[in-house]
């Protein structure tokens, strides 16, 4: 339990994946210019993580380790998460058509967030057993939107202040996020595994 | 009717107008993730690059069987097998550069820049065009990172060729105190936002674009 614990709030805020390991930038860029679209991007992140986390740890060690396959695990995983983005699309046209239209070429692109992709190969690659896995997919994910969502609130403002124009755009977008990262720094050390 | 780009055009555009780190923006985990040390980042940028060639090339070649419906499972497939060969390889003849690259080899799949070039590109061009624009955009995509890892070993640590303490070089004497923020993660974002505000300098300067 402690250690269910541990992993939940170490990749939320010590290892924060995204300020820390550098998973999942291209949306941290792309999708954080609007909180609406920000939040509705880290909801199906946090959702198609999970799934995909577990998915591909039922699959390594049911299917690949017993049979010898485990050159496969690229193969399968990426298919696996593709079908699975493939998935929240379908049904998110269907529940809320604005929050489709909202997300626009970013719900495909899930499928290329390396966040997604790498918490599932971490998963296996660090022996977590099943509910070990899943809790750090659900750490991952929320860490993930935890700094989608900050960085969200600070590019509206930063949409409306004055700089030089070569900063404008990723530059200073890159800055913050610098900034940002030194702040969660703060947080190293505070729990371990 | 569109004139069609020479050879030439098709290889160098991806190392300056069209790189793929700096103007397009694409592939930015690994451009920050490897680059504390330029042996790593070098490395992967050469890695990437064997695996756009080739999935490049064996796209294009399979562009008028592959049903528009499924094109992008199919580019993916196409992009994880040649992944896969490419860890298997790293591990047998590079094992060093490896264990640095760590799980970022894997993740050379979902690199936005191999599938973007597959779909822009390679599904649609001749095998020898998507080779040469392969290549250019690989090539592109190693300077990006050798340009960042550069900026962060040797302001970071003062080395460079490390981390391996065989090939290690210090390039400063004793006394030298390294700027130790751009050896860690804040450094790394911070240096691309000026890499890429430097480079917006630059293009606008001479006008390319």
């Amino acid at each position: 339990m402690e250690k269910l614990l541990s992993i939940f709030f170490i990749y939320i805020f010590v290892d924060n994946f995204v300020l820390m390991r550098f998973f999942g930038i291209c949306p941290f860029l792309g999708v954080s210019r609007k909180m609406e679209t920000a939040i509705g991007m880290s909801m199906a992140v946090v959702f198609v993580m999970t799934m995909a986390t577990l998915v591909t740890w039922l699959i390594y060690t049911f299917v690949l380790v017993p049979f010898g396959l485990t050159y496969l695990q690229i193969v399968t995983f990426i298919l696996v998460i593709a079908s699975l983005v493939q998935l929240v699309e379908i049904v998110l046209r269907k529940i809320s058509p604005t929050l489709y239209q909202g997300l626009g070429i970013f719900l495909p692109l899930i499928t290329t967030n390396c966040a997604v992709m790498a918490v599932a190969l971490l998963a296996v690659r660090q022996q977590f057993s099943l509910l070990e896995s899943v809790v750090f997919a659900v750490g991952a994910s929320l860490g993930f939107a935890l700094a989608l969502v900050i960085m969200a609130g600070i590019r509206e403002r930063l949409e409306l202040a004055e700089m030089p124009d070569v900063l404008r755009g990723s530059a200073v977008t890159l800055i913050t996020a610098g900034i940002l990262s030194m702040a969660f720094l703060g947080f190293k050390g505070i729990i371990t595994l | 009717m569109k004139s069609n780009p020479s050879y030439m055009q098709e290889f160098t555009k991806g190392i300056l107008k069209e790189n793929p780190v700096l103007v397009a923006l694409l592939g930015m985990c690994p451009v920050l993730g490897v680059t504390a040390f330029i042996f790593n980042g070098v490395g992967m940028g050469l890695a990437a690059t064997a695996v756009l060639i080739a999935s490049n090339l064996v796209i294009s070649l399979l562009r008028s069987f592959i049903p528009p419906q499924v094109r992008i499972p199919c580019f993916i497939v196409v992009i994880a097998t040649f992944v896969t060969i490419i860890e298997m390889v790293l591990n047998a003849f590079q094992p060093v550069l490896y264990e640095a690259l760590g799980v970022f080899v894997p993740l050379i799949v979902v690199n936005c820049v191999i599938l973007g070039r597959a779909e822009a590109f390679a599904s649609k061009n001749s095998p020898l065009r998507s080779v040469l624009d392969g290549l250019g955009t690989g090539i592109g995509f190693t300077l990006a990172l050798f340009l960042l890892a550069a900026v962060r070993e040797i302001f970071g640590q003062g080395t460079i060729l490390g981390p391996d303490p065989d090939t290690i070089i210090h390039l400063f004497g004793e006394n030298f105190e390294p700027m130790a923020l751009f050896a860690q993660p804040p450094g790394a974002f911070i240096a691309l936002g000026l890499l890429l505000a430097g480079v917006n300098v630059i293009y606008k300067r001479f006008n390319i674009k």
